[in-house]
Parts: C-alpha cells; sequence; structure tokens
C-alpha cells in the first residue's frame, strides 16, 4: 500500500504539481461562482478561476534551467560566450566563404523560458481587468435598483407576486 | 442548491485531475507548447529581425499587432460601458451635508503621497519607454501610472485628482490612445504595405527595417499605455461614486 502511494505521488503528482494546483484554484472559483448567493462574491470566484488559468498557461511555458524571455547583453558569461563564437566565426568565415555575422547569433532555445504563454496571459489579464470592472458596474447598478446584492431576494422581487 | 454544486465541482474537478496524467511534466523543454515551431521561432529570430531584447513586448507589440490592438479596444470599450452604466449627470441623489468637505485621508498619508507619487509616475514612464529592453510594456505602465492617480485620488480627495485629470481629459487620452495605435498601423498601409508591417516604415525612421519595428514596437505601447491608464482611472472614478463623480471614497 505504502508503495502504490509513493508511487503515485512520485509518477502523478510532484512532476505534474501545477496542474494540480490550478485544478484546485479553478475548482474554488467553480463553487463560489455556482454556490454563493452574493453577487461580489460570485464576482472573487470568477476572478480566482480567471486566475488559475493563468496559472495554467504560464506553468506550461517554464522550462527547467531557463530564464526569463529577456536576452541579456550585460551578463559577463554571455560576453564571453559572444567572444567564444565570434573567433569561432571569423576562423571558420576566413577558411569559408564571406557570410553575414548575424546568421551565426546562435541563441539556445531552452535557456529562455516560452515568452508565448506570457503574451497571451497579459492579454488575458488585461480581458480580466475589464470583464471585473464592467461586472462590479453592473452590480453597483443592481444594487441601487434592488437594494441588495443577494441573488435569492433580488429573484425574489423579481417573481411577479414580489412586491413592485 | 450548495450540494449540487459541490458533486459538479468534485466530478469537473476529477476529470480535470485525471486528465493531467497526460499532460507533460513541469518544466519540459519538449513538450509540445516549448517545441513548437511557433515559440522557437520567437526564441531564435526577435532579436535579430526586431533588435528587441525583450521577446514578450516584441511579440505582443509586432508579431501579434492586432491581438494587442483589440485588447486595447476591448480596454475601451469595458471603460466606456462603465460610464454609460453608471455616469449620471445633474444631481438626483444629493450628497449627506455632513460627507461634504472632509474629504481625502489624514496628514501623514497625504504628505506621504506626494513624496512618492512623482517617483511612481517616473517609474511608470521608465516601465512603458524601457519595455523593449526589461521587464515591462505599455499595460503595465499605463497600469501603474492609472494606479498613481487613484492613489492621489485616494489622499487628497477625487476632486483634486480630476483637477489634474478631468473626465474630459480621461476620454480624450483614452481615444488618443486607440488612435496612435491604429493610425500607425495605416501609416504602414500608406507607405505601401500592410497593416502594422513595421518594416514599411524604415525610409522614415532612422536605423534600418530592424529599428524600425523597435521605434513602432515604442510608439504603438506608448497608445496602449495612454488608454490603459485614462481607462483604470476612469473606472476607479466611476465605480467609487457611483457615476456622479463628486465626492469619492
Amino acid at each position: 500500500m505504502d508503495i502504490i502511494i509513493a508511487s503515485f505521488l512520485e509518477d502523478s503528482i510532484v512532476p505534474k504539481f501545477n496542474y494540480w494546483i490550478y485544478v484546485i484554484l479553478m475548482m474554488i472559483g467553480l463553487y463560489a461562482m455556482i454556490t454563493k448567493n452574493n453577487l461580489i462574491k460570485k464576482l472573487i470566484g470568477m476572478a480566482i478561476f480567471q486566475t488559475a488559468i493563468i496559472l495554467l498557461y504560464v506553468s506550461v511555458g517554464v522550462k527547467a534551467d531557463a530564464n526569463i524571455p529577456i536576452i541579456s547583453h550585460h551578463g559577463e558569461k554571455d560576453h564571453v560566450e559572444h567572444a567564444q563564437n565570434e573567433n569561432l566565426d571569423s576562423a571558420s568565415e576566413a577558411s569559408s566563404h564571406h557570410g553575414s555575422k548575424k546568421e551565426h547569433h546562435v541563441i539556445d532555445k531552452n535557456k529562455f523560458a516560452n515568452p508565448l504563454p506570457h503574451v497571451l496571459m497579459l492579454t488575458a489579464i488585461v480581458v480580466g481587468v475589464s470583464t471585473l470592472g464592467l461586472a462590479l458596474a453592473i452590480s453597483q447598478k443592481v444594487h441601487g435598483s434592488f437594494g441588495t446584492l443577494e441573488e435569492d431576494e433580488i429573484l425574489d422581487q423579481l417573481r411577479p407576486g414580489g412586491y413592485d | 442548491m450548495k450540494f449540487f454544486g459541490l458533486l459538479s465541482v468534485i466530478i469537473v474537478g476529477f476529470l480535470l485531475l485525471s486528465a493531467t496524467k497526460d499532460f507533460p511534466n513541469w518544466g519540459d523543454e519538449d513538450s509540445p507548447a516549448n517545441s513548437g515551431p511557433v515559440s522557437s521561432f520567437y526564441i531564435e529570430k526577435t532579436e535579430e529581425k526586431t533588435k528587441v531584447p525583450n521577446m514578450v513586448t516584441a511579440v505582443l507589440a509586432d508579431y501579434r499587432g492586432y491581438d494587442t490592438m483589440f485588447e486595447t479596444v476591448v480596454i475601451f470599450i469595458a471603460g466606456i460601458g462603465i460610464i454609460a452604466v453608471l455616469r449620471t449627470y445633474g444631481s438626483n441623489e444629493s450628497i449627506p451635508k455632513n460627507q461634504v468637505g472632509d474629504e481625502g485621508a489624514g496628514l501623514l498619508a497625504r504628505m506621504t503621497c506626494s513624496l512618492i507619487l512623482p517617483f511612481i509616475q517616473l517609474f511608470a514612464l521608465y516601465v512603458v519607454a524601457h519595455g523593449h529592453h526589461s521587464p515591462g510594456g505599455g499595460f503595465q505602465g499605463g497600469v501603474m501610472l492609472g494606479a498613481s492617480y487613484i492613489l492621489l485620488a485616494l489622499a487628497y480627495g477625487l476632486a483634486r485628482a480630476k483637477s489634474c485629470f478631468s473626465e474630459k481629459r480621461t476620454l480624450v487620452f483614452a481615444a488618443l490612445g486607440i488612435f496612435i495605435y491604429v493610425g500607425w498601423g495605416v501609416l504602414c498601409l500608406v507607405m505601401g504595405s500592410e497593416f502594422l508591417n513595421y518594416s514599411a516604415l524604415d525610409s522614415i525612421l532612422p536605423g534600418g527595417v530592424e529599428m524600425a519595428r523597435s521605434h513602432s514596437m515604442l510608439a504603438v505601447e506608448i497608445g496602449v499605455a495612454l488608454t490603459v491608464t485614462a481607462i483604470m482611472f476612469s473606472m476607479f472614478s466611476n465605480l467609487s461614486t457611483k457615476g456622479r463623480l463628486d465626492k469619492g471614497l
């Protein structure tokens, strides 16, 4: 039994813990959106849900031993590597035909995190802010006309037999 | 209701968790997302083609320019929508008299804000202008600049912040940001290329095709920052006063 649990931990949870966290966060948000009665609490659930999706995307773009996707010009290590590359380039250029130096500028793609999920999530955050702001405005208007933000009380007032 | 909610959440969570065993491991360099041709192209070619070391900014403002343009439009529409939903003109709800006159925070908060605000705004401008070479860009810098005006409104009252950034000015700035972005795309059209294809601008911008793309990204990010700043402050001022824009929090 212990071995089964240990192997489950080792195979399914430890290498994929980011997915476990995103699912748990997402379900917290979904539960709040489904069951909470207060409109503001529903909005908080929606924000948690969006954050979980952002976490999923950004964690998919992670590479082991990679840095942020910004090419550094000031690191000393990079300078040394550049110099070595250029030496090699000039040697190979001298022996072979004339080529442009740009093509020999090699970038190891495993040294940089995947920039694409970051870009997508930057726009997702923007959409999240816009929807949250608009939803808050609408719920403020709802509070203005019903005097409450509780969903069941609003439904009571909307019912044909309800007052007003 | 609570029980069915919990039940459906547990079922959905179980399905999602059982699907994670097909997902790539954490930090896997050879996962489909990380080894795909698109992201590899961005990492390897961005600096060579655009002279912009920050790949996120380059992809955001150049390769995915349409996406970012309409993202800015989304923010603009959300701000307009909040104004349409909330803004009320005239005084149909009069303010209680005891609330008038004690706007803003106490002395310590005011002094701290007056010391800190110039640096926040300077840093926000740095984030916008240096977004090519360090983490940053139009959205981030715009939010910081908008937050500095919100801080001003919280410390000195909304009237003081409105004297710097009036409602008319927020709307003009929001529209101006989109105008800069779209106008830059139209400029590319006029120069004889596709919409938002910045490499057509190398004849009017200094430094060759690559630097033309780099400079164009800066112009576009400034447009984004203007819109985001204006809409952030407009959202705050409308939400905190129920659309009356008279007295904030």
